[in-house]
C-alpha cells in the first residue's frame, strides 16, 4: 500500500500522518507537496491537519485552490481511498468532496483532549477492521463543529455515511460527528486524530485500526 | 516623493533637542558614542546607539551579574551569547534551548505580546540549525479578581496557544501563578527547546570578507520600532500609548520560515556562513551582532530591504520588531541556491549587502551613506554599570520565626487551598494548547515536566519551567538556589537527569539599589545551587524594569531546565498507579511556611524569614531518586512543592479520575502537611519492591501508608482520623480558575 500525504503550506501533522503509517502500519508513503499536479501510483491519500495557507479567509478555504486539488478530486471520484483529518476534513467539505462545514467550536476555544469515540458504521472500508465499538482518539481544533442542514443528516444516516460520532461533543458538531464519508464510502473526513493513537507509549492505539482497515480495503479492490 | 531623512533631525538638532531621551539613552551616553564618533551622529546613527545599548540588547546593567553564572560543564557544546545554548545527548545528537521573556509588551497587548514572545524564542532555535520540537511557558498575573488580570490572562493564554498551535509546535508545560506584586507587570516567559545533529551546529556570525548578507522573511514594517528600549523602561499610567512599541505576529508565515530555515541548515552547508534570527531591535541587532562577534565589519543597502510600506526612513526600517525576519550570511556564489530554498517556501529572500574586514557598519540609503560606525561600538563597546545595591529593608530583620498555620478543620483548609488559583488545576489554559502535534508527547501538561521521545532512539527529554517568586522575595539567594534546585527535582521526578538550564530573570529596575541587590544575590543563590547539581546555564535573558508606577514585581528569575531519560521504560508519572502500591516519603519535613502558599491563604500575604534549605540534602535525594528509579523500584514520583504534601497526595489522586485515593499515617504535626519545605519526593512502591526500595533510600524514604482503590485521602494523626473527599477536592481544584475567570 502507498499513500500520497499531501503537505500544504502551513500543514503540520504531515510528517506524524507519515510516521504512523510507515513506522506503524508498515506502509510506504510519500509526502507530496501542494505544487504537485498527478496521484499517479498511489492507492491512498491522506490529507494531514494543520493550517494549510495559514487557514486564512475560512479553514481549508484556501487549500482547496492548490494545484494538487484537482488531481485529488478526480483520486476520490475514480473510487481511491482518502482521508482528511482536522484541517485535512475541511478541505474537504471546502472542495464539495464531502457535505457540511465546520464551524468555530462552542466553547469558541482550541480544544486539545482524548475523546471517546462510537463507530456507528463498521463496514466503511475505513473502520472494517475495527474489533470494538468505541475508541478512544485525541482530537485539536478550534474549528470542528461540524454543521449540516436536516435533510442531508438525513441522508447520510440513511446510507450510513456516519462514521465516527462523539459520546460527549466537545465542540457543538450536528449529531455528534465526529467523522463522515461521502456517498460512495471512499472518502473520509474526521475532526479526531487516528495519526496520534498509534504507539502505546504516547498512550494511545486506537488509530491504528483505522489505517489498517484502508490497507486491507485496497488489497481486496486489487 | 520626498526622501523622508530630509525631514529628520540634522546632528546639530540632536544635541540640541536631545531626542535620545525619550529613547532612553541618556545625556552622559550620547556624549559616549559622540567620543567614540569624534563627531556628532546623525539621526539614524543616534537611534542605532540608543538601541544597541537599551538593557534589553546590551545588558549594561545584568553584565556584571551574568558573568558570575556557572555555564561551563562536559555537556555544554554552546554556552550564553548565541541564539540558544547547545547541550550533548548523546548518539551525535544535541538538545537546544533558550527562554525569554515578553513582559513589557505583553501588559500593553497581551495577545500579540505573548504570540511574538513564542514566535521569537523558537527562531532563536531554529537560528542554531535545530527541529524545534517543545515550547514551554513560565506565566505570572496578578490576583484574579479585577477584569484587567483577567483579560491579560485570557489573551496571553490564546496568543500562546494560536501562535504554537498553529505552527505546529507543542506546548508541553510550564507554570502559572498569582500574586498582586504582578497586577500591573505580568510575566510572561517563553522557552523552546529543540534536537539538532551536532554536524548542524550554527552559529550567528557573518564571516568572510564579500559574503552576502541575506534577508529573509515577512516584510519589514513599522511594527515594533523601539520594542527593545520600552521593554527597558517602567510603566507608568500613561504605557497605553506604547501599544505601537507591540510587534504582530504570522504563526503561518513562521512555519514557512521555521521549515525554510532548517532545510538550509541541514542540506545546504557548504553556502551557509551565518544565521540569527532578527528579534529585539530588529535589523540593527542581528546584523551588528553577526559582524562584531566575527570581528568583521558589513555594508547594507537598505533600498533592498523588503518592506511593507512606503516612506521608511532608515531609522525606521532598521529599529523595526516586526516579525518572522532572519538574517543569512551566505558564502559567495553560493546566493542563487539559498534564494531559491527561499522561493519554494514562497518566502521573501533578497541579498541586501556584503561582509568587509574593517569593522566598520553602513548603511546606504537612497544612494547616500547614513550610517558609518564602528560596530563593536553598537556591540561590545556599550556602556557596562556597576549598580550599587542595598539590601532591601525586609530583609535586614525579618521575623526569624515560621507562621504557625491553623488546620482546625484540616479538611476545610485543605479544600481553601485547593482553590488558590496558584495551586488549582490549569487544565483549562493548557487544555487550549496543542499538546501533541509532531507526536513525540509522552508526558503531556499537568505532571511534575513534560517528556518527549526523540524519535528512533530509546531516548527522552525531560523539561520543565520554575520558580517560587516569593521565596525570592523573603530570600534572594536560599531563594535563587530554591529556583534551580525544584526545576532539577521536577525532571529527576519524571526520571531525568538534569543537563543544563537556561533563565529569564525578572526584576524591578535595577538603578534602584534595593533591586540591584535582589538581582545579583538570587543569581549568586542560583550559581551555587547550578554548581551543586552540575546544571550549567547555557542561554536566557534579562527583563528589568518590571515596575508600575514606582512598585517593582517579586524578584522572579525563572528557571528553565532540560534532562535526558537514557530509556523510555525509565519514564514516570506523579499518578497513583495501582491500589495496594506503598506510599513513601523522601527526604525531611520541616516547618517550612513562610513564603508558602498557606500563609498567603491564611494571612493574605508572604512574610517573615525564609524556611531552611539544604543544597547537599537536596542534591543527595535527586541523586538517589534517580537511582532508584533507574533501577525499576518506583511506580510514580511526584516533586513536593507548593501546598505541600497534601496537596502532592492529591495530585497523584486526580490523575485517575479520583478512582485511587490513600490512607496515610502522619504523626508529626498535621500543619506540617502543607509545609513547603524542599528536597522532598511522594513515591509510590510495588509491595514486592518495597525491600529494594527502602535499602537503597536507608532512613531517607519514610513509609506513610498505601495506595487505595477509594476515592479518600485517609489521615491518620496522632489523635484523630481526618478524611478528605477526592470527589469534592478534584471538583475545587478543577473549577477555581475557570469559576474565578467568569
Amino acid at each position: 500500500m502507498r499513500f500520497a500525504v499531501i503537505v500544504f503550506p502551513g500543514s503540520n501533522c504531515d510528517e506524524d500522518m507519515y510516521h504512523a503509517v510507515v513506522d506503524q502500519l508498515g506502509a510506504s508513503a510519500q509526502l507530496l507537496p501542494h505544487t504537485a499536479t498527478s496521484l499517479a501510483g498511489f492507492d491512498g491519500v491522506l490529507i494531514p491537519g494543520g493550517f494549510s495557507y495559514g487557514d486564512y479567509l475560512r479553514c481549508g478555504a484556501i487549500a482547496r485552490f492548490s494545484p494538487i486539488m484537482p488531481a485529488i478530486i478526480d483520486f476520490a471520484n475514480q473510487g481511491g481511498l482518502v482521508l482528511g483529518v482536522c484541517n485535512g476534513f475541511q478541505v474537504l467539505t471546502e472542495a464539495g468532496l464531502l457535505p457540511g462545514a465546520l464551524h468555530e467550536n462552542t466553547s469558541l476555544e482550541f480544544i486539545c483532549k482524548d475523546t471517546q469515540l462510537k463507530i456507528t458504521n463498521p463496514n466503511t472500508r475505513f473502520t472494517s477492521a475495527y474489533t470494538t465499538d468505541t475508541i478512544t482518539l485525541p482530537i485539536a481544533h478550534g474549528e470542528g463543529n461540524y454543521y449540516c442542514d436536516p435533510d442531508t443528516l438525513a441522508q447520510m444516516q440513511a446510507n450510513g455515511q456516519i462514521v465516527f460520532t462523539y459520546t460527549d461533543n466537545p465542540n457543538g458538531s450536528v449529531a455528534d460527528i465526529a467523522g463522515i464519508t461521502n456517498a460512495n464510502g471512499n472518502v473520509l473526513g474526521m475532526m479526531p486524530h487516528p495519526e496520534r493513537a498509534v504507539e502505546a507509549l504516547l498512550g494511545l492505539t486506537d488509530g491504528l485500526g483505522l489505517f489498517e482497515s484502508m490497507a486491507q480495503a485496497t488489497k481486496t479492490a486489487l | 516623493m520626498i526622501n523622508p531623512t530630509k525631514l529628520e533631525l540634522t546632528p546639530e538638532e540632536i544635541k540640541a533637542q536631545k531626542p535620545y531621551l525619550a529613547w532612553s539613552m541618556t545625556d552622559s551616553e550620547y556624549e559616549l558614542a559622540c567620543t567614540m564618533l569624534g563627531r556628532l551622529p546623525n539621526y539614524t546613527e543616534t537611534g542605532l546607539f540608543a538601541v544597541m545599548w537599551s538593557e534589553h540588547c546590551s545588558y549594561k546593567n545584568s553584565k556584571p551579574v551574568l558573568k558570575q553564572f556557572h555555564t561551563t560543564g562536559q555537556q555544554v557544546l554552546q554556552g550564553p551569547g548565541e541564539g540558544a545554548g547547545i547541550v550533548e545527548i548523546g548518539d551525535g545528537q544535541a538538545v537546544v534551548f533558550k527562554a525569554e521573556s515578553h513582559n513589557h509588551p505583553s501588559a500593553v497587548e497581551p495577545y500579540e505580546g505573548a504570540a511574538t514572545g513564542v514566535g521569537g524564542i523558537i527562531r532563536d532555535i531554529f537560528s542554531m540549525g535545530a527541529q524545534p520540537i517543545a515550547v514551554l511557558d513560565s506565566l505570572r498575573f496578578g490576583e484574579l479578581d479585577n477584569p484587567r488580570t483577567k483579560y491579560l490572562m485570557s489573551q496571553v493564554v490564546k496568543g500562546i496557544a494560536d501562535y504554537g498551535n498553529c505552527i505546529g509546535l507543542p506546548t508541553v508545560g510550564g507554570e502559572t501563578s498569582f500574586d498582586a506584586t504582578y497586577e500591573g507587570n505580568p510575566l510572561v516567559n517563553a522557552m523552546c527547546v529543540g534536537i539538532l545533529d551536532q554536524k548542524d551546529m550554527q552559529v550567528g556570525q557573518a564571516k568572510g570578507s564579500d559574503n552576502s548578507i541575506i534577508y529573509v522573511g515577512a516584510k519589514t514594517g513599522r511594527d515594533g520600532i523601539h520594542g527593545a528600549t520600552f521593554a527597558s523602561e517602567e510603566f507608568s499610567d500613561d504605557t497605553e500609548s506604547d501599544r505601537s512599541a507591540v510587534q504582530v505576529g504570522d504563526p503561518f508565515m513562521e512555519k514557512l520560515l521555521m521549515d525554510a530555515c532548517v532545510e538550509v541548515v541541514r542540506h545546504h552547508k557548504e553556502a551557509l556562513v551565518g544565521i540569527q534570527d532578527m528579534g529585539a531591535a530588529g535589523l540593527v541587532s542581528s546584523s551588528a551582532e553577526m559582524a562584531s562577534k566575527a570581528g568583521t565589519g558589513m555594508v547594507l543597502n537598505l533600498d533592498l530591504v523588503p518592506v511593507r510600506e512606503s516612506g521608511m526612513t532608515p531609522y525606521e526600517m532598521m529599529l523595526s520588531e516586526s516579525q518572522e525576519r532572519m538574517l543569512l550570511c551566505v558564502n559567495q556564489g553560493y546566493e542563487q541556491e539559498i534564494l531559491d530554498v527561499f522561493d519554494r517556501f514562497g518566502l521573501d529572500a533578497v541579498k541586501i549587502g556584503h561582509v568587509t574586514t574593517d569593522k566598520a557598519y553602513r548603511l546606504y540609503h537612497q544612494g547616500a551613506l547614513v550610517c558609518d560606525v564602528p560596530v563593536d561600538d553598537l556591540v561590545s563597546n556599550a556602556p557596562v554599570y556597576h549598580r550599587p545595591k542595598q539590601v532591601p529593608a525586609r530583609l535586614v530583620a525579618p521575623e526569624p520565626t515560621q507562621f504557625q498555620p491553623d488546620v482546625t478543620d484540616l479538611a476545610k483548609t485543605f479544600y481553601q487551598l485547593l482553590a488558590q488559583p496558584t495551586i488549582a488545576s490549569k487544565a483549562s489554559i493548557y487544555g487550549t494548547y496543542d499538546t501533541q502535534v509532531r507526536t513525540n508527547t509522552v508526558v503531556k501538561p499537568g505532571s511534575d515536566a513534560a517528556v518527549l521521545r526523540i524519535r528512533g532512539t530509546k531516548k527522552a527529554l525531560a523539561m520543565d519551567m520554575d520558580g517560587n517568586a516569593r521565596y525570592i522575595y523573603l530570600d534572594p539567594k536560599v531563594g535563587g538556589a530554591i529556583a534551580v534546585a525544584e526545576a532539577a527535582r521536577n525532571l529527576v521526578a519524571a526520571g531525568a537527569k538534569p543537563l543544563a538550564m537556561t533563565d529569564c530573570l525578572n526584576y524591578g529596575n535595577p538603578e534602584k539599589p534595593e533591586h540591584f541587590y535582589e538581582l545579583e544575590t538570587s543569581a549568586q543563590g542560583m550559581t551555587e545551587a547550578c554548581k551543586m547539581l552540575d546544571t550549567p546555564v547555557i542561554s536566557g535573558n534579562v527583563s528589568l524594569y518590571n515596575e508600575t508606577n514606582g512598585q517593582a514585581i517579586y524578584p522572579t528569575p525563572v528557571v528553565g531546565m532540560v534532562g535526558l531519560i537514557k530509556d523510555t521504560k525509565d519514564i514516570q508519572t506523579l499518578a497513583f498507579k495501582a491500589a495496594g502500591d506503598l506510599v513513601y516519603l523522601v527526604g525531611q519535613t520541616t516547618a517550612g511556611f513562610n513564603g508558602s502558599e498557606i500563609q498567603k491563604l491564611q494571612t493574605g500575604k508572604i512574610s517573615g524569614a525564609l524556611f531552611d534549605f539544604d543544597l547537599q540534602a537536596e542534591a543527595d535525594n535527586q541523586a538517589v531518586m534517580l537511582q532508584a528509579i533507574q533501577a525499576g523500584l518506583t511506580q510514580g514520583v511526584h516533586d513536593i512543592s507548593k501546598g505541600g504534601l497534601l496537596t502532592a497526595l492529591a495530585e497523584s489522586s486526580f490523575q485517575n479520575q479520583g478512582h485511587l485515593g490513600a490512607s496515610i499515617d502522619w504523626d508529626l504535626d498535621p500543619a506540617w502537611l502543607f509545609s513547603e519545605s524542599q528536597s522532598r519526593f511522594l513515591v509510590t512502591v510495588k509491595p514486592a519492591q518495597a525491600g529494594d526500595f527502602e535499602a537503597l533510600l536507608g532512613t531517607n524514604a519514610q513509609l506513610l501508608g498505601k495506595v487505595v482503590a477509594a476515592p479518600t485521602l485517609t489521615i491518620h494523626t496522632g489523635n484523630a482520623t481526618e478524611i478528605i473527599d477526592l470527589n469534592q477536592a478534584k471538583a475545587i481544584w478543577e473549577d477555581a480558575i475557570p469559576c474565578l475567570m467568569k
